[in-house]
């Protein structure tokens, strides 16, 4: 599956990628075999707090569009905890939600189609001011209207 | 009334213009029906049973002349010339075509308006008290806190795909007339005891098929940290709203599953472990632009009595009748506040046509500082009109056919669209409000009866809030024939509760009958004629009315 990274298709690298259960089982003695997992959307992701310095991919699953969990993840882990390695939505990833998942912190993104990177490019552009302070860093209309 | 800058500007601009994209793509079979669904869905676009239907929304029901005169122009253009108040102060149209959608949307544009998120599983349009800015019982206007929230929700990226849709309802005035007792997040202003204003935080109330009040899990926010709590409230529901079971996924559920307390020390859990880093920066001089967008309008100073009213009152019996019912005190003396009734008798509740909507637009004009409003209870208002002016504002209604003198009466009643125009409802609802006005029609028989809601739904999903009627009809089909499950002592005020079922449901042509004889139990019953219908239920209770309704069998 093609993956799409800061724009692009990129090749990833086929580890491992736990799931939370077996990550807290792995992590704690062999790190280095702990460097990829996927959150599910029942998952609490405060329990990744003590690894995400080591974590190199953080994989979010939206089994259908319609579970916005995921967004509640990403922003804890990007804004609450800090984390700064890949999140990456996987799952029912469609291209009317990218712009929403990008301002929760992802900046990696499965897409089945094949023409996923243009698709990407025009998503993300449609808007281009927010309302609201975010992952993505963008200040919000709130305080830009007096900067 | 608040206007864009161009950052909301910028917003509605890229939004109409990525939905034109989004219907082209569906248009040329790119997307299917199914993909296209989530798209539409967050612009207000339902497929019904005939066409496609469009909401558009009226942030917490305020309109200027301009926007109304837009409304009017597209129901002509666009539809069969004429819309439909519904019961969140929005409108909706339902016979625009698919095609022509992107080109409303770019008029809508033009005015200000949009239609985003009037529909879908996220923040929906907030709604408020009608009267607010002109009321004499409100301890603040609450119009600027309706449009921070309208910004902060909109777009949200974190909330945009919740477990199912969300309503924010907010008043400033003691006697609640918004409903927030019954809203997914209620905010009622309050003052602390330092003279603060802040707000009483409600949660999880809620018709549909299983109606709750909501419950206050905080009696005072500050208004500096309002939007950060209502983060921590959305993100708390976004993360565990049950999302097994569309009917299980309302707010409402996971308060009453998780318990009260419990719901709210998540809630405080949440707000006290948010970083600087997740704050949201509303900064005063914000909250001052916005609040200086409702500065009250320069109202003259007059006399509390117009003799010219007086006059005109004793001369014309119809206006008489009309001013007593419609016309309320104004906070302001020689102001009064007007609802135009969008309930004449025996036309479907909340109907207007182009030129309505454009006399509704001219008075707003000339006599109300160009400013109208648009009720929950599918009216419109003119909220500061000169005593001295209504004659002729009622003149110019009447012959518009907008002066029924029956606001807050037995024939103002509250009707979801139902089987005529609804693809999920089990019975009919507009042939009943107009069978249940033509018996009640008569004005001073109505007068008589005084104060009394009755609202009626075509479904368990409540869009017509009858668990709040006082008298709740609800239509049910039972082996493929039309019933109606009559609930009485609902309430959507500041005493919210939710109306009880009476016993078995009654055929459509039984109905009128049923409640006159309801009706005239409480005239024989009440201790005195300003004793209303639900102070009586209240005193004695259901069953004098229940013996009445079968009364009949
Ligand atoms: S209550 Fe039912 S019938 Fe009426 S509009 Fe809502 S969904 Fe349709």
């Amino acid at each position: 599956m093609p993956v799409i990274k800061n724009g692009e298709i990129v090749d990833t690298p086929q580890g491992e990628i736990h799931t939370l259960g077996s990550f807290l089982e792995t992590a704690p003695n062999d790190i280095e075999d702990a460097r990829a997992v996927r959150l599910m959307p029942d998952d609490d992701p405060n329990a990744l707090e003590p690894f995400l310095g080591e974590i190199e991919i953080i994989e979010i699953s939206f089994p259908r569009y319609t579970d916005g969990r995921g967004y509640s993840q990403a922003q804890l882990l990007r804004r609450r905890l800090g984390y700064t390695g890949e999140l990456r939505a996987v799952g029912d990833v469609l291209r009317d939600q990218l712009l929403f998942m990008v301002r929760s912190g992802f900046d990696a993104f499965e897409i089945e189609k094949p023409d996923a990177a243009e698709r990407f490019a025009a998503a993300v552009k449609e808007m281009s001011v927010f309302y609201q302070p975010a992952a993505d860093g963008e200040i919000g209309i709130f305080a830009r209207r007096h900067a | 009334m608040y206007r864009y800058d161009e950052f909301d500007a910028q917003i509605v601009k890229e939004r109409a213009a990525q939905f034109r994209g989004q219907v082209e793509r569906r248009l040329s079979g790119d997307i299917t029906e199914d993909q296209f669904k989530p798209l539409r869905l967050m612009n207000g676009v339902y497929l019904q049973l005939h066409a496609y239907m469009l909401r558009i929304a009226i942030p917490y029901g305020q309109l200027d002349s301009r926007k109304m005169r837009k409304l009017a122009h597209i129901a002509r253009t666009y539809d069969k010339s004429y819309g439909h108040w519904t019961t969140r102060q929005n409108i909706q149209f339902n016979w625009v075509g698919l095609k022509d959608i992107p080109d409303v949307l770019d008029e809508l544009a033009e005015v200000e308006m949009h239609a985003i998120q009037t529909s879908g599983n996220c923040i929906r349009n907030v709604t408020s008290d009608q009267f607010a800015g002109a009321a004499a019982d409100e301890i603040e206007d609450p119009r600027p806190w309706c449009e921070i929230i309208r910004q902060w929700s909109t777009f949200h990226p974190e909330f945009s795909f919740l477990p199912r849709k969300f309503k924010f309802a907010v008043t400033g005035a003691d006697t609640d007339r918004a409903a927030v007792r019954v809203h997914d997040i209620g905010l009622h202003m309050r003052r602390n005891d330092a003279g603060e204003t802040g707000f009483e935080v409600i949660v999880g109330g809620g018709q549909g098929r299983t109606p709750h009040v909501g419950v206050t899990i905080n009696p005072f926010v500050e208004k500096a940290k309002l939007l950060d709590y209502l983060e921590a409230i959305m993100r708390v529901y976004n993360r565990f709203g049950r999302r097994d079971n569309k009917y299980k996924a309302r707010i409402k559920i996971l308060v009453n599953e998780t318990g009260a307390e419990e719901f709210t020390r998540l809630v405080e859990e949440e707000f006290a472990a948010q970083q600087s880093a997740e704050k949201i920066t509303l900064p005063q001089a914000e909250v001052d632009r916005i609040e200086a967008y409702f500065e009250p309008p320069a109202f003259e100073d007059l006399p509390e009595v117009s003799d010219s009213f007086v006059k005109a009152s004793a001369d014309d019996e119809g206006f008489a009748h009309w001013a007593k019912t419609n016309v309320r005190a104004h906070k302001q003396p020689g102001y009064g506040m007007v609802t135009i009734s969008c309930k004449p008798i025996g036309k479907p509740p909340g109907d207007v046509s182009d030129t309505q909507m454009e006399i509704a637009a001219d008075l707003a004009e000339q006599y109300s500082f160009d400013d109208i409003r648009i009720t929950h209870e599918q009216n419109m208002v003119l909220p500061h009109v000169k005593l001295d002016d209504l004659y002729a504002v009622y003149q110019a209604l009447s012959k518009a056919g907008l002066a029924t003198a029956n606001y807050e009466l037995i024939s103002d009643i509250i009707c979801c669209p139902g089987l005529d125009y609804c693809n999920l409802a089990n019975a009919r609802s507009i042939p009943v409000a107009q069978d249940l006005q033509n018996k009640f029609a008569d004005i001073e028989r109505q007068e008589d009866i005084g104060e009394l809601k009755i609202k009626i739904s075509g479904c368990i999903n409540a869009c017509g809030h009858h668990h709040v009627g006082h008298i709740g009809i609800l239509g049910v089909d039972r082996k493929g024939e039309e019933f109606y499950q009559i609930t009485f002592g609902g309430r959507s005020d500041e005493l919210a509760s939710i109306g009880q079922i009476a016993g078995p449901g009654l055929k459509q042509e039984d109905v009128p009958d049923a409640l006159e004889r309801v009706i005239e139990a409480y005239r024989d019953l009440r201790s005195k004629p300003s004793e209303r219908f639900i102070d009586v239920l209240d005193r004695l209770g259901h069953e004098p009315f229940k013996e009445a309704l079968y009364a009949g069998n």
